[in-house]
């Protein structure tokens, strides 16, 4: 491995960890703008980070050291999983050490710890939270999963380097696996960042919150990484679909110009991307928790179908 | 040079001997307490030679004992070697823990337990080395009767003899199609070694008669659908070291039994085989985690996820059949070394985690989660080492669980297309399956997990709870180190795994493999690949980096407080989940799967109370029927039962009269 590369992979890794909180703000912002609202600046999520950082941590009296380990845990997961996520570039070196089964697994990890977090003071928000975390989970992990196998299908590897370098050379022509793949992935992302129509980011309502509940016995620093981590994940999951579903711009190679050459076009696929999210979020209306099963199902059948459909057609 | 099969019959004869010590004084317990590390040593010693039998071709010989004219063979190959190694292993890990746990006074005098514990590894590892049928079969039902005998130490409680006689009576069941599986197997020659049985080549229909003997017997020991009632019921009613052993190894010689048959004395794999073992795999991994989701007693759970691993193996032995079958032997391997890692895997973390469970039950008394809560505080050492196999078993990088996971789905992935068009189609879904059990282990585990170790204390005695002792932690903490090592170096493993591809596929993952020490890639870099170390040195550095540069760059102030909870006062331990509620969504969603009682307060109860009773509806279209069937058989044979001598002299001339007629 050269030194390039490794230069080439640590570059991602900090484009993703500056540029996360400006899509949450770019996605807050357009929110704002759909709902009629004045829009709070782009900068903020920088701002509340900063702000949270400089404060005082308060732990509950009965807290375990796994309450103030989960944060930097949930972090470390999500720096890893914007390593492996190609978003800049495909052929860096970090990613040969995690395949994209690897990725749901990183996952997963930061929602086991920040769920065992959310259960260790003992309130009955957190272990609420938890219950319901690990719920949405339990069916939007396997339909992730669905999803990236069928795009691992249509390549024949699950390293998401070589899924995306196939992908972006393909003729562009609809592929109906893709096409099923694609509304599955959404419905997933919608769910697994929290956002409406199974969470709300935005509500600290006691019946409705999910990951807001959670996380309601942190402050501080604890805070401003999970804050952080989420902007990550968000980041990623769109990453994610990017990668899969509109490819092109990306760069090949470690070269690092080349990576700062695909950066704009990484920028302005993102807007467009939170633009849609802001959309999506505006149109739908929060559901039931108990309706979420269904949702969630459905993304998985819609996954399962493209795998199938992409056996039967063969594309 | 000592042969390898020489040296196990001295571990055998020395566990057999440590029992037998045992037996002596069975009320001595200090001398019981210096036996158990002894038989640890035994394990450890198993464990070695059987490292170095997995190298070395097979090794055969006939010992001077046994029937008449039908000595004893004994046999070590590489899979027998493998499947040593775990049972070597778990058992010093065990061992060493009981030595701890163990205490007079609590049923079955420690003597007397020590015989029988120590019986029950020397069967399984007879088991194991077994080369013909009778060995195999004697061996089999010692094991079946050691481990009912320990089952049932606490035996003056009914709950817990009828949980030992149903683990008997469908031992037993399983025994009989067993043993008319090798009844097929040889046959007609009247040959019953293994050797015979390896040249001899069956029919079609006669070779899957054979096998589906095999997947029904084997399948009533590893606790396959709908055979699997047994689990729930035994393992709770079990002391916690022997649970774990039960769980962690007994149920592996049943997957070992299956390979040998399947692969081994079979000479070849019929499609379909697959086809079927791979739905009823994977019914079973999702019956065992839906169940194991709503459980509220701790060692239920385990049981119930016990199930759900068996069922994931028996998934991977169906993909392998079918690989084999279509001669597709590379992916077969991949197939196979995904099960045997999943083996040891589940050997490692369910034994830690079904220990962890004994020293919680030691320190509280107490099984049900409802009871339980906040342990990481008073038992900081179980605690944290339990989190180690928690995190494994729900299958989370970089631990051990989520390699054997990741193996398995290569395997399912790389399903190239078959012949048969209906495998084609059933494959994906049944990895949809898969990943569908293992994201709900992951649930489960976070349930077993938080509601006994986190959150505060449900009951006020919990403040008195005690950690392990020494020994237990020990013992403990080398199933831990045990996950961790598995899971980051995968390839050392998978090179010994892969002498038993060779002996039974013949063929090698190293061979065409691009892994190295390092990076995990069963077929190229470019298909897939993945670096358990470099993955956990990742989030390390990360974790340390990212703690440092705060401290640096902000500050490292904490302030303790009362927790504040949206500012609800008046909070008390009751308000957290219980395990129920923890399950509520799941029964919710998985209700046709349950049979419920559920008792709702009505809101003008003084005193309200909630109770849901879940249970399997197995019991009710399967073994009820069976058991009134049964019950009325007997009623209509109870009818000849006149009690009087004149009578049954009538039956003995009837009959004899019967036979003359139809032999002449």
């Amino acid at each position: 491995m050269s030194v390039g590369a490794l230069f080439s992979q640590l570059l991602q890794v900090a484009i993703a960890l500056a540029l996360a909180p400006l899509l949450l703000g770019w996605v807050n912002q357009c929110r704002a703008w759909l709902a009629n609202k004045r829009a709070p600046s782009l900068l903020l999520p920088y701002r509340t980070i900063h702000k949270l950082f400089t404060k005082d941590a308060v732990v509950a009296d009965n807290a375990s050291p796994i309450f103030r380990l989960a944060p930097y845990v949930v972090f470390g997961a999500m720096c890893c999983a914007a390593a492996i996520v190609p978003s800049l570039a495909t052929a860096l070196p970090f990613a040969r050490a995690a395949d994209a089964i690897a990725l749901v697994g990183l996952f997963a990890l930061a929602r086991v710890f920040i769920a065992l977090a959310a259960m260790d003071i003992g309130t009955s928000f957190g272990s609420l939270g938890a219950r319901r975390e690990m719920f949405v989970g339990f069916l939007a992990e396997p339909a992730l999963l669905m999803v990236l196998f069928t795009a691992s299908l249509i390549s024949g590897s699950t390293a998401l380097p070589t899924i995306v370098d196939t992908l972006a050379h393909r003729e562009l022509a609809i592929y109906p696996s893709l096409a099923f793949a694609g509304v599955a992935f959404t419905m997933v992302s919608l769910a697994e960042n929290a956002r409406i129509p199974i969470d709300n980011p935005a509500t600290h309502l006691e019946l409705t919150m999910i990951h807001e509940a959670m996380i309601l016995e942190y402050s501080a620093r604890h805070l401003a990484l999970l804050e952080w981590a989420s902007a990550l994940k968000l980041f990623n999951y769109s990453c994610i679909g990017l990668a899969l579903f509109v490819p092109f711009g990306i760069a090949e190679g470690t070269n690092w110009l080349a990576m700062l050459g695909a950066a704009p076009a990484l920028i302005a696929k993102l807007g467009v991307g939170g633009a849609l999210l802001a959309l999506i979020e505006t149109l739908s209306a929060k559901l039931r928790i108990f309706r979420a099963p269904e949702f969630l199902a459905t993304a998985f059948l819609l996954a399962v179908l493209g795998m199938l459909v992409n056996l039967l057609l063969g594309s | 040079m000592i042969s390898p099969l020489a040296l196990i019959g001295v571990a055998i004869a020395a566990w057999l001997a440590i029992g037998a010590a045992g037996l002596a004084r069975p009320r001595a317990l200090p001398l019981v307490r210096t036996l158990f590390p002894l038989g640890a040593l035994v394990g450890l010693f198993v464990a070695a030679v059987a490292f170095v039998a997995l190298g070395l071709p097979p090794q055969v010989t006939v010992l001077p004992l046994g029937l008449p004219d039908l000595p004893f063979h004994w046999r070590v190959d590489a899979l027998s070697a493998f499947f040593l190694i775990l049972l070597g292993l778990a058992a010093a890990a065990v061992s060493l823990f009981s030595a701890g746990y163990f205490r007079s006074g609590e049923g079955t005098a420690p003597g007397l337990l020590c015989f029988q514990y120590h019986a029950f590894l020397a069967a399984m590892a007879l088991v194991l080395v077994a080369d013909d049928a009778y060995m195999f079969m004697v061996a089999w039902e010692t094991m079946a009767l050691a481990s009912f005998f320990l089952v049932t130490t606490d035996h003056r409680i009914p709950q817990i003899r009828q949980a030992g006689f149903l683990y008997l009576l469908i031992a037993h069941v399983g025994a009989i199609a067993i043993l008319l599986c090798f009844g097929v197997l040889q046959g007609g020659r009247g040959d019953y070694t293994f050797a015979a049985m390896r040249t001899t080549t069956l029919s079609g229909f006669w070779s899957s008669a054979a096998f589906l003997l095999a997947l029904f017997g084997f399948g009533a020991k590893a606790g396959l659908l709908p055979l699997h009632v047994w689990l729930p019921e035994a393992h709770p009613a079990a002391p916690s070291p022997v649970s774990a052993l039960m769980s962690g190894v007994m149920l592996k010689t049943a997957i070992y039994g299956l390979l040998r048959v399947t692969f081994d004395l079979l000479s070849v794999q019929i499609w379909w085989w697959g086809a079927v073992a791979l739905a009823l795999g994977l019914l079973t991994a999702l019956f065992g985690v839906v169940f194991a989701a709503v459980q509220t007693d701790m060692k239920r759970l385990l049981a119930y996820s016990s199930i759900e691993n068996i069922g994931i193996i028996v998934a991977g032995i169906a993909l392998a059949i079918l690989f084999k079958a279509n001669g597709k032997l590379l992916l077969a391997a991949i197939a196979l070394t995904a099960v045997l890692y999943h083996t040891l895997n589940h050997a490692f973390f369910k034994t830690l985690l079904f220990l962890a469970t004994g020293s919680v039950l030691h320190a509280t008394r107490e099984r049900s989660l409802g009871k339980l809560g906040g342990l990481i505080h008073r038992m900081p050492w179980v605690a944290w080492l339990a989190l180690v196999g928690t995190l494994a078993i729900a299958g989370l990088p970089p631990l051990n669980g989520f390699v054997s996971e990741w193996l398995l789905l290569q395997a399912f992935l790389f399903t190239p297309s078959l012949p048969q068009s209906f495998v084609n189609m059933l494959v994906p879904l049944a990895a949809a399956a898969l990943v569908l059990a293992v994201a709900l282990a992951a649930y489960v585990m976070v349930k077993f997990y938080g509601v006994i170790f986190l959150g505060r204390p449900r009951e006020a005695n919990l403040a008195y709870a005690h950690d392990a002792g020494p020994r237990e932690r020990a013992a403990l903490a080398l199933l831990a180190l045990g996950c961790v090592l598995l899971g980051i170096f995968p390839t050392a493993v998978i090179d010994l795994i892969d002498r038993v591809n060779g002996l039974l596929l013949d063929t090698s993952l190293a061979r065409t493999g691009e892994s190295n020490w390092l990076l995990l890639a069963p077929i190229a870099t470019e298909r897939s690949s993945y670096s358990p170390l470099i993955v956990l040195a990742v989030i390390v550095v990360v974790v340390v980096a990212t703690m440092r540069i705060v401290r640096r760059v902000w500050h490292g102030r904490v302030r303790r407080a009362p927790a504040w909870d949206c500012g609800f006062p008046l909070q008390t331990p009751r308000m957290q989940d219980t395990a129920e509620g923890f399950g509520q969504p799941i029964r919710q969603v998985f209700e046709p799967f349950f049979q419920m009682e559920r008792h709702l307060p009505s809101p003008f109860d003084s005193e309200p109370r909630y109770w849901v009773r879940v249970s399997d509806r197995l019991w009710e279209w399967l073994y009820v029927p069976i058991a009134r069937t049964a019950e009325r058989v007997a009623r209509i044979v109870g009818l000849l039962q006149r009690g009087r001598i004149a009578v049954y002299l009538t039956y003995s001339f009837a009959t004899l009269i019967a036979l003359l007629f139809l032999t002449r």
